[in-house]
This record gives C-alpha cells, sequence and structure tokens, in this order.
C-alpha cells in the first residue's frame, strides 16, 4: 500500500519526521518497503500563464508564446500541442534547475529567443506523462512556487502489509497505528449522511447473501462527469500510485484509499432493470473494464442487472456499465464481500485489483454506509448531482459473527516473558480500538471492532500487545530444556562422515535441481516414468528425478562445455518413484567421474579414471561405514552392458556402478569416458561397532599361486570357492596379478593369488599349510576348471 | 725399534692418503692386523731385559693408538663424505608440487547447513527429515493456511495435483515430528524446498532451516536468545539483531528478524531480514493433538542460501544450482 505522508499528517501529525515515522511503523509490524519524494528535485519553477500563442516563423511544430510569472512576461518557444491562450502551466523561468540538474538558460529555438520552459509532468518527475504540458487549474495563482502550490514537499511511502493487515489498507487504518503508537488521537474527516432530494432508490435483490452479507445502493442523478476531479484529489491518488480516470472513479478510489471500503458506480442507463447479487451461470461472459472478455465460472459471485453480468463481484465492473462522461446517473455501490467466497477468483481470471486485494483480506463490515455517504458528498462537491436515499440490503446472519476474546493477564506474562502491567495492556487495547467489555477477575474481555476481522483468539491479542509494546523491549532469556541428554547410535553414520569422505577422495559436491528434463531422464532410466508437476516452471525441470543422475550428468556437460574436463562429482538427495498409489521418495547418494583419475600432475597424471579407481573408492566407503557389500555383473539401460555392478549388501540391493553407455553418452553430448554410482543411503549407513578380537602372537604363513581360468569365470567366484576351501584360519586373500594373453589361449586369463593364514593360539605347520593349499588348488580346479600356471 | 716411528709415520701417511673405506681397512690390517708390522714389533720385545720390556711395550702400544686414532678419524671423515656424496645424489626439487588426489569441497549450502545443525546440535535439537513432495494437509492446512488463505498466494506452489505438492517451506517437519512424538520437543529440519518462481533473485528450489522448541515453559523472550545466539555464532560477530513483528499463519505472536549489515549514508544501521520466527499458533497444536493451555512453543525458519550468501559473499543466487566447478572449488 502506497500513500502520501502529507495524507496521513492530515490525520495524525506526531512529532517525528519521515525517517522517524517510517521506522515506527516497520517496527509495528508495518513494513515501509521505500519511499520516494512525490516530485523530482527542481527549483525556480513556478506557476505561469500563458498570455498568448503565435506561430514559429521557421518551425511547424514550435509555438511563440508570451508567458507570465507573475512580475514579468517573456518569451517562450514551445513544442507541446497543448499550448494555448490562458493556460496555467508550471514555468520554468531561466535560472530554475530541473531534476537531473538540468539547468535553465536563455536559448534561442530556430532563431527565436526563449527565456524558460514550459513543463509537463514527467519534467518535473511527478509522473511519466509526456503528453503535453502539465495543466494546472484555472484559479492557480501566478507566480506562486510549484511546490508550494503543489504542496510538493511530500513522500510517497510504500508499505508492504502482511496479509492479516486488512485494516491497514487505508489511511485510516494506518492513522489508527500512528496514533497509538505515539499516543495520539486521530481525527478523520467528519461524514454525514447525506440527505436525499428525491425518492428514486435502486432495486437490489441479493441473492447469494452467503457471499455478499450487505449491499448498499444509491442513486445519484444528473450528474456532471465532464468536470474534472480537483487537483488536491488527483495529486493524492497520484501519490498513492493511483492515476486520475474521471471524477466518478477517482471519488470511489479516494475513498477506498482514505477508509478502505472499495466502491463501485454504474451508468444507471446501462442497466437493464434492478440490480442482483448472484453466483455466476457457467459460462457468462462478461467484458471487463480493462477490455478482457472472461467466461465465467458459476463460483463467481456477480453483480448483474436483471439481463446479464455488470461486474465481478468486489474485483473489477464490466467496461458496458462503467460510467463515462456522457453518464448522467450513477448508482453508487458499497458492499461487504465474504473474503472466502472472493479467495482466488481475481487469480482465476488473471486479474489484481485494490478491491479483490482488500476485500479478500477482509474490508471493515461496518464500514460500507460511512464509505457511501463520504463518497456521495465528495462526488457531489465535484459533478454535482441529486442523491436519493440509501438502499441497504443486508443479512445479518451472513455477516462475521461480533466476536469477543478473553485475555488473561498471566498468559500475557506466560507468552511474552514478561509482566506488563494492567494499564499499558489496557491503553494499548483501547488505542487499536479494541473496546474493553468486562473486566475479568484474571483479565479482560475483549470486544473485537468490525475492521479487525484477524483478531479472534487470545494469542492475537497478547501479539497486539507485544508489537505495541515493542518487541525489542521485550527480554531476552535462555530456554530452560527440560529434555536429557540424547542417545547417539555409533553404528549409523551421519551422512556428513559419508559427504567428508567423498570430499577426502577429491569429490566436489553437487546440489542438483530435484526436478529435471524428462528427455534426459528417459535416457537414464526409461522404464520408469518421473513424476510429473503440473505447473513446472519449464519443461526441462518438469519431472521429478528418479535417479541423481540426470541432474549430475547435466552438470558434467556444464562443466566440460567450460573447459573442465577433470569432473569428480557427488550429491546426497531424494529420488522420487511412484509405486502403485503411493511416492517413495529415497534418500540417495550418487556420484559422477569423468577424465583424468588424479590432477594432472609431472609424473603420470594423465590415466583416464576407470570402473576400479571408482570402486576402490567405493570399498574405502564401505569400510568406514563398516559393512560388506558385493559388485556384481549386471545390466542397467544406462550404463556400459560390459561394465555394470550391482551393488548387494546381503542379499539386498544398494546401488550400481558402471561406465555410462556409450550411446547415451552420444546422445548426452558428453565427452569421454564417465563413471557413475548410486546407492540407496538408508541401505549403507548402518554399520557396527567394532568388537575387538585377540591380535595372534603366531607368525602368519603366506602362499601364493597363479592359475590360467576362463575370463568368463569372475574373482568373486575364484574367491568364494578359494574360501571355501582354505580352512578357517584363512585371513586374506588377494589377487596380486591378472593377466591375459595370447599365450594363455582364447578366452583365458591368468589370476595370481596370495593366500594368508594365521591361527589364533599357535603356529601353524606346514603340513597343514600345504594341505589346505593343495586343497584349494584342486577345488578351483573341479568348480572352476582352473590349472596351474607353471 | 728403531724404525718404530717410522712405521708410525709410514701409517700415518698411509692413512692420510687413503681415498675409500676398503684402501682404509687394507691400511689397518696392514699395520695393525694380527701380521701388521707394528703388531710384529711385539715380537722384539723377547730379546730385551725385563727392565726394558714395559717401556718398549708402552712405546708399541701408543704407536698402535696413535695409527688406530688416525684410521678412525680417517674413517669417519671418508664416512662422511661417502654419505655427503649419495645425499648430494639423492637431492630433489622439493618445490615441485606434490602427487595425489587433490581435495574435493562441501557445497556451500551444505557448508552452511553443517554450521547451522552443529549449532543447533549442541543446543540439543535434533536434526529432523520429511519427505518433500508433501501432502495439502502437512503444508498448509495443518499450519493453519486453508485453502482460501491469503498467505497461499504468498506461496507459489509446485502441484502434482490438487492434494499433493512439493513443500514449499520446512515447515511441515514441525508437524510430522509432533504428531509422531510427544512433547517436549527441540529439533530443526534443514532441506530443499519449492517454489514456482525463478528470476535473478529466486530460484525454484531452495534450501530452509525450520526449528521448534516446545516445553511447558517456554516464552518469546526465549525465542528472542535462541535466535540473537544463533546469528552471533554464525557469522561469528556480536551483530545487532531487531524483531520485527510480521505474519505467519502458524505463529501467533510472529516476527521476522533483520540483523545488522552494515550502515546507511547518514550513519544509520543497515538491517535486512534473515529469519522468520514466532510463538506456536495454538491452532497448529489443536492440529497436532498437543494441548496449548499446557505447552507453548516457539519455531523459527531461515534461508540457507541467504545465509551462505552473506557468510561467503556469493552475489548470486542462481550460481548455487549451476554447479559450476570453478564456483564450487572456492568453498573446500
Amino acid at each position: 500500500m502506497k500513500f502520501s505522508e502529507q495524507w496521513l499528517r492530515e490525520w495524525v501529525n506526531p512529532a517525528n519526521d519521515t525517517q522517524a515515522l517510517m521506522d515506527q511503523i516497520t517496527m509495528a509490524g508495518l513494513e515501509v518497503d521505500g519511499f520516494e519524494p512525490v516530485a523530482g528535485k527542481f527549483s525556480g519553477i513556478v506557476v505561469g500563464e500563458v498570455v498568448s500563442v503565435s506561430p514559429h516563423p521557421d518551425a511547424d511544430k514550435l509555438r511563440v508564446c508570451q508567458v507570465s510569472d507573475g512580475d514579468q512576461t517573456v518569451q517562450v518557444v514551445c513544442g507541446a500541442p497543448n499550448v494555448r491562450d490562458g493556460l496555467k502551466v508550471p514555468f520554468a523561468v531561466v535560472g530554475a534547475t530541473l531534476p537531473g540538474d538540468f539547468k535553465i538558460k536563455k536559448a534561442k529555438l530556430r532563431g527565436q529567443p526563449s527565456e524558460g520552459m514550459l513543463c509537463s509532468e514527467a519534467e518535473l518527475g511527478l509522473s511519466d506523462s509526456h503528453d503535453g504540458l502539465m495543466e494546472l487549474p484555472d484559479d492557480a495563482p501566478v507566480g506562486q512556487e510549484l511546490s508550494e502550490f503543489l504542496n510538493l514537499n511530500d513522500v510517497t511511502i510504500d508499505v508492504d502489509l502482511t496479509p492479516n493487515r486488512s485494516d491497514c489498507l487505508s489511511i485510516k487504518g494506518i492513522a489508527r497505528e500512528v496514533g497509538v503508537l505515539n499516543s495520539l488521537v486521530v481525527e478523520g474527516p467528519e461524514i454525514l449522511p447525506v440527505e436525499a432530494v428525491h425518492s428514486e432508490v435502486p432495486d437490489i435483490a441479493v441473492k447469494a447473501p452467503e457471499g455478499c452479507p450487505r449491499y448498499l445502493g444509491r442513486i445519484l442523478r444528473n450528474v456532471d462527469l465532464s468536470v474534472e476531479s480537483p487537483l488536491w484529489m488527483q495529486e493524492k491518488l497520484r501519490r498513492s500510485g493511483i492515476r486520475s480516470i474521471d471524477a466518478a472513479v477517482d471519488v470511489t478510489n479516494y475513498v477506498m484509499l482514505e477508509l478502505g471500503q472499495p466502491l463501485h458506480a454504474f451508468d444507471r442507463e446501462e442497466l437493464e432493470g434492478g440490480i442482483v447479487v448472484r453466483m455466476a451461470k457457467p459460462g457468462e461472459k462478461l467484458v471487463l473494464l480493462d477490455g478482457q472478455e472472461v467466461e465465467l465460472t458459476g463460483d463467481t459471485l456477480v453483480i448483474a442487472d436483471h439481463a446479464k453480468p455488470i461486474a465481478i463481484a468486489g474485483v473489477m465492473g464490466g467496461e458496458h456499465s462503467g460510467v463515462s462522461e456522457r453518464t448522467r446517473d450513477l448508482i453508487l455501490e458499497a458492499a461487504y464481500f465474504d473474503p472466502i467466497t472472493l479467495a482466488g477468483k481475481a487469480r482465476h481470471y488473471g486479474l489484481h485489483t485494490d478491491a479483490s486485494h482488500r476485500f479478500e483480506r477482509g474490508v471493515d463490515y461496518e464500514l460500507a454506509r460511512d464509505a457511501m455517504e463520504r463518497a456521495t458528498a465528495l462526488l457531489m462537491s465535484i459533478v454535482g448531482g441529486e442523491p436519493g436515499s440509501i438502499v441497504e440490503v443486508v443479512s445479518k446472519q451472513d455477516l462475521p459473527e461480533d466476536r469477543t476474546v478473553d485475555l488473561r493477564e498471566q498468559r500475557v506474562a506466560d507468552v511474552l516473558g514478561l509482566e506488563i502491567d494492567r494499564t499499558t495492556v489496557e491503553e494499548i487495547l483501547t488505542r487499536l480500538g479494541l473496546h474493553i467489555d468486562k473486566l475479568l477477575k484474571d483479565g479482560w474481555r475483549v470486544h473485537v471492532p468490525s475492521f479487525r476481522p484477524d483478531i479472534s483468539i487470545e494469542e492475537d491479542l497478547i501479539e497486539e500487545i507485544g508489537r505495541i509494546y515493542g518487541y525489542n523491549n521485550l527480554p531476552v532469556t535462555e530456554p530452560i530444556g527440560s529434555l536429557g541428554l540424547r542417545p547417539q547410535e555409533e553404528a549409523v553414520r551421519p551422512v556428513s562422515a559419508i559427504q567428508n569422505y567423498f570430499v577426502a577422495s577429491g569429490y566436489q559436491e553437487a546440489i542438483t535441481y530435484s526436478f529435471v528434463d524428462p528427455k534426459v531422464q528417459g535416457l537414464i532410466d526409461p522404464e520408469r516414468e518421473g513424476i510429473a508437476l503440473a505447473n513446472p516452471i519449464s519443461s526441462d525441470l518438469s519431472v521429478m528425478r528418479t535417479s541423481l543422475w540426470s541432474g549430475l550428468l547435466k552438470t558434467v556437460a556444464h562443466n566440460q562445455n567450460r573447459q573442465q574436463p577433470r569432473i569428480r562429482l557427488f550429491e546426497t538427495g531424494l529420488r522420487f518413484v511412484k509405486e502403485d498409489d503411493r511416492i517413495d521418495q529415497q534418500p540417495m547418494l550418487a556420484g559422477v567421474v569423468a577424465g583424468n583419475q588424479l590432477p594432472e600432475n609431472w609424473v603420470n597424471g594423465r590415466r583416464n579414471a576407470d570402473f576400479f579407481d571408482v570402486k576402490g573408492e567405493l570399498e574405502g566407503l564401505f569400510q568406514l561405514l563398516g559393512i560388506e557389500v558385493q559388485f556384481l555383473p549386471s545390466q542397467h539401460p544406462a550404463l556400459h552392458p560390459g561394465q555394470t555392478a550391482e551393488l548387494l549388501r546381503d542379499g539386498e540391493h544398494v546401488g550400481w556402478l558402471g561406465t555410462l553407455h556409450p550411446q547415451v553418452q552420444k546422445k548426452l553430448e558428453l565427452n569421454g569416458t564417465i563413471l557413475m554410482f548410486e546407492l540407496f543411503l538408508n541401505s549403507v549407513v548402518s554399520g557396527y561397532v567394532p568388537n575387538f578380537k585377540d591380535i595372534s602372537k603366531f607368525p602368519e604363513v603366506r602362499r601364493d599361486l597363479a592359475i590360467i581360468i576362463g575370463s568368463d569365470v569372475g574373482f568373486a567366484d575364484v574367491e568364494r570357492v578359494a574360501k571355501k576351501h582354505a580352512g578357517e584360519h584363512l585371513t586374506a586373500l588377494r589377487a596380486f596379478d591378472v593377466y591375459e594373453g595370447e599365450s594363455l589361449g582364447e578366452g583365458n586369463r591368468s589370476l595370481a593369488l596370495s593366500l594368508f593364514w594365521q591361527h589364533p593360539e599357535r603356529t601353524l605347520n606346514e603340513e597343514e599349510v600345504h594341505s589346505l593349499f593343495n586343497g584349494v588348488i584342486e577345488a578351483l580346479r573341479e568348480e572352476l576348471g582352473a590349472t596351474l600356471r607353471s | 725399534m728403531e724404525n718404530l716411528d717410522q712405521l708410525v709415520q709410514d701409517g700415518l701417511a698411509a692413512v692420510e692418503s687413503a681415498d675409500s673405506l676398503q684402501a682404509l681397512d687394507q691400511i689397518r690390517v696392514e699395520y695393525l692386523g694380527k701380521k701388521g708390522v707394528i703388531t710384529q714389533q711385539a715380537k722384539t720385545l723377547g730379546k730385551l731385559s725385563a727392565d726394558e720390556r714395559p717401556a718398549a711395550g708402552q712405546k708399541i702400544n701408543d704407536a698402535k693408538g696413535q695409527v688406530e686414532q688416525a684410521i678412525n678419524t680417517r674413517r669417519t671423515d671418508l664416512e662422511r663424505t661417502a654419505i655427503e656424496q649419495k645425499l648430494a645424489g639423492e637431492s630433489i626439487d622439493v618445490t615441485l608440487p606434490g602427487r595425489g588426489q587433490d581435495l574435493g569441497g562441501l557445497h556451500p549450502v551444505t557448508r552452511t547447513l553443517q554450521r547451522i545443525e552443529q549449532f543447533f546440535s549442541r543446543a540439543g535439537y535434533t536434526v529432523e527429515q520429511g519427505p518433500e513432495i508433501e501432502d495439502d494437509y502437512h503444508n498448509f492446512e495443518a499450519l493453519n493456511i486453508p485453502g482460501h488463505h491469503p498467505a497461499r498466494a504468498m506461496h507459489d506452489t509446485f502441484y502434482f495435483n490438487p492434494g499433493t505438492l512439493l513443500r514449499t517451506h520446512t515447515s511441515p517437519v514441525q508437524i510430522r515430528t509432533m504428531e509422531d512424538g510427544k512433547p517436549p520437543f527441540r529439533m530443526i529440519c534443514p532441506g530443499r524446498v519449492y517454489r514456482c518462481d525463478s528470476d535473478m533473485t529466486h530460484t525454484p528450489m531452495f534450501h530452509q532451516v525450520e526449528g521448534l522448541l516446545v516445553e511447558k515453559d517456554v516464552s518469546f523472550a526465549d525465542l528472542k536468545s535462541t535466535v540473537e545466539e544463533f546469528l552471533r555464532v554464525f557469522f561469528e560477530r556480536d551483530l545487532e539483531v531487531r524483531f520485527r513483528p510480521s505474519y505467519f499463519p502458524f505463529t501467533e505472536p510472529s516476527a521476522e528478524v533483520d540483523i545488522e549489515w552494515g550502515r546507511e549514508e547518514d550513519g544509520s544501521i543497515k538491517w535486512l531480514e534473515v529469519m522468520g520466527c514466532g510463538m506456536v499458533h495454538p491452532k497448529v497444536f489443536e492440529h497436532c493433538g498437543i494441548d496449548a493451555e499446557e505447552y507453548r512453543g516457539f519455531a523459527f525458519g531461515l534461508g540457507v542460501e541467504r545465509l551462505a550468501m552473506l557468510r561467503y559473499g556469493v552475489n548470486d543466487l542462481r550460481m548455487f544450482f549451476e554447479n559450476d566447478l570453478r564456483f564450487l572449488r572456492q568453498f573446500r
């Protein structure tokens, strides 16, 4: 809400300057978003009068004018189309300064001397309007400083109101707050009923009283809408961010700004029959004031005549029934519309108006009559006319309930942490317009006025007291904790430990959007459909990720396109998969690696990262977490068919590791080999708590062997068979060489293994070890077709 | 005996000229070994009288000692030279960079979150998680934001269908925590939140931390200390903090929190909004089955990217989600 400081000060005038005033209301919860002077910075501008106008001898578009500044008449060359004899205009005399530090000097325009300049609104920083000179009223005193005449020593203050404070969407409301904060009496204009001078009244039928519990109408006959609204009114509107249209619209806007009641004026002649307030019939059409035609839905409250809708209630009037210069008789409307009925309606039609903004938040339901009287009086003072009486249709049962709220003194102290004395509480409440109906044993029974729909419970009152007392005047105390210390599971590693592991392993953490491009995801996870947003921000962020890979691969592309060939990224976060009628939201850990395994260095830093580099890093992670994970050959649509491992823990699937499928890589326009992994975080974070075993004092025995075995037999099989036959005292089994070559024969490879044995209580003897070792060799031969390499 | 002095002279000269440890050892054998020329001089003692013998023996021993000492000195010299030579050959360019894996880094948002979590963990808060695809009830209704509420317009919500949405704040985790447990509560919920808004200063996804404390006896004054202390610890500065009345449907009273962030031209404090907070609204307690007469609580919420931007001087919000390595590497 924008308003003029001067206008506010007409109601209540505290002895603080603009900044202090703004700070004060900000700290009361009416946050000042900004402020600006109502005019640009200028000097030397006076009210001038154009005495005569004659054509410029050498320029078609220029005119040579004689202009009086009150003391003398000088010649001014002017190009504005609306310059004419007798016009009163802002006149920048020689020596004047315009906004932007533009100095006015004597000049010659196309050979004609010009002493000064006639100004438009834009040139004075009053508005954006460049259409010709600013026209001042005929009675403007020639020679008077313009800033004095227009009272330009004023600022527009913009308050960003929270949606609960509909009561402050008016000068009256803000003045009330300022009055409370400064303990000042607030005085607005006196509003008196306007006497009817004829007996014509509008025919009003409210068919939807729940949406419109109160509707007032009045006929104002024989108005002259060719009369412009007065400058003071136009200026107040302008300073509140509202453009002057015509007297009828200006007055309704003025009263809305002043009191907070939106009003509307219809052209009586355009109405067929009386006014009907009803719900729209689905499909009914209405051309609005802004020219757009809308098709109404059945849940829209409309103002109609006997034939058609003429306005969307509380949002915007129709073009057809609006007032114009030709309008003779007006029907003025002032109503209370139910906020819930109106909620979201303006938005539905792509609109947001000053009226809808107020009605949706809740207008004072007792305000309509005062506003109607005020508007009538103002209108008559400008456009004349003959008022009739007000017709009021009210459905008491549909109006908000008259509320009282009990406030306990102790509760105020408990919630705010401070005992505030009774007098202060009472004074704050009273000045806010909250009536103390009754003193209770432990507090007060407070009557909530119609302009505060936001107050309905005790806490609301406590907030009012805290707010006016000043949050920053409340004490600061340490919370007392009744909670004991919390247990901490040692076997469950915090995610931060995993993050730190990857950081230490050279990975940068990425955070990518949870919604991804369905095209990219379709390549990576073609078998699952991502859950689609109904209103995505763009098509490439329109489905929820089923894997963290989509976002990470996009990040790889981003960085490869920026000369960053070496990429190691990891991310943790949820992935979203629809399972029947529920959505599975699982925390995942994923990584991608591209480019060299090590930063390029002066020895051998140019080797590309491969599967086993990343596998080694994952194995390190699993050691950190204290878990055992098997890597089994498998297939995944996003991964290279020969370089894919499924990760299992105790037989349960926990993730994938592999090389990005070259075809997918090509489609995503990525460079080089890309390794990727993804793990179910919850499946890997719980490990074990270490359990000490005695360290054997006896020597460890090592035996090496090299076997030739089919390339299709995995190391995991070799390991499994060997371990099965190596006895209970095998402590380790390692592969120390893998070799494939022609000499071994097609489809074969050689594996060199070392086995370690150690007994906890004695030295193993040669025969025992020999027999176990031979048993292993025998089993490898029998079960896997391995032969000993000579 | 006459040539003993000569032998010593010769021996010392030989030691002096020995240029290797082997040569030196040969000299030792030659002069002092069992059959060494000086050792052999002992045989001449037999020819001497008992009176002369001790003095002569002493002389031989002295001669031996002289040569032996020279050998030892020489050996030490040669050894030192040998080591020096070896070391000289082993010198490396210590200014060459080391090899191995580079350190990675945490995302600045995570780094910020970890600092926030550490603070509140120390103060006894648990860290809770909740779903990001939320239902309307937990994201709005239970937080006292019914369907028609104007506050809904402040949340540009991503929907899947009318009842299912991406959470617009971490506040629903308050509800889930209270639904699942019994008071008292002390928890924070860090996480991703989503708003359908994307421009210079908005990204459609960002992070919040929600905090909740429920006790039998807790007040706005306790909230103030918690928030003030957190901000001062986070920024490691004794900065000014102010509480400005505001509005959130799920707290009453509600406040926005501004911190001192530089000075205006006129010397007055420049305030920057960093958090929202308030006392838990009785309706919220009601939805969670908690008696608002018995328990009171406070809640707060903060934007993680905002704090990260202030803390690290990042000037463009959107960089957080571009994941440009040149950006990320600055936070390791």
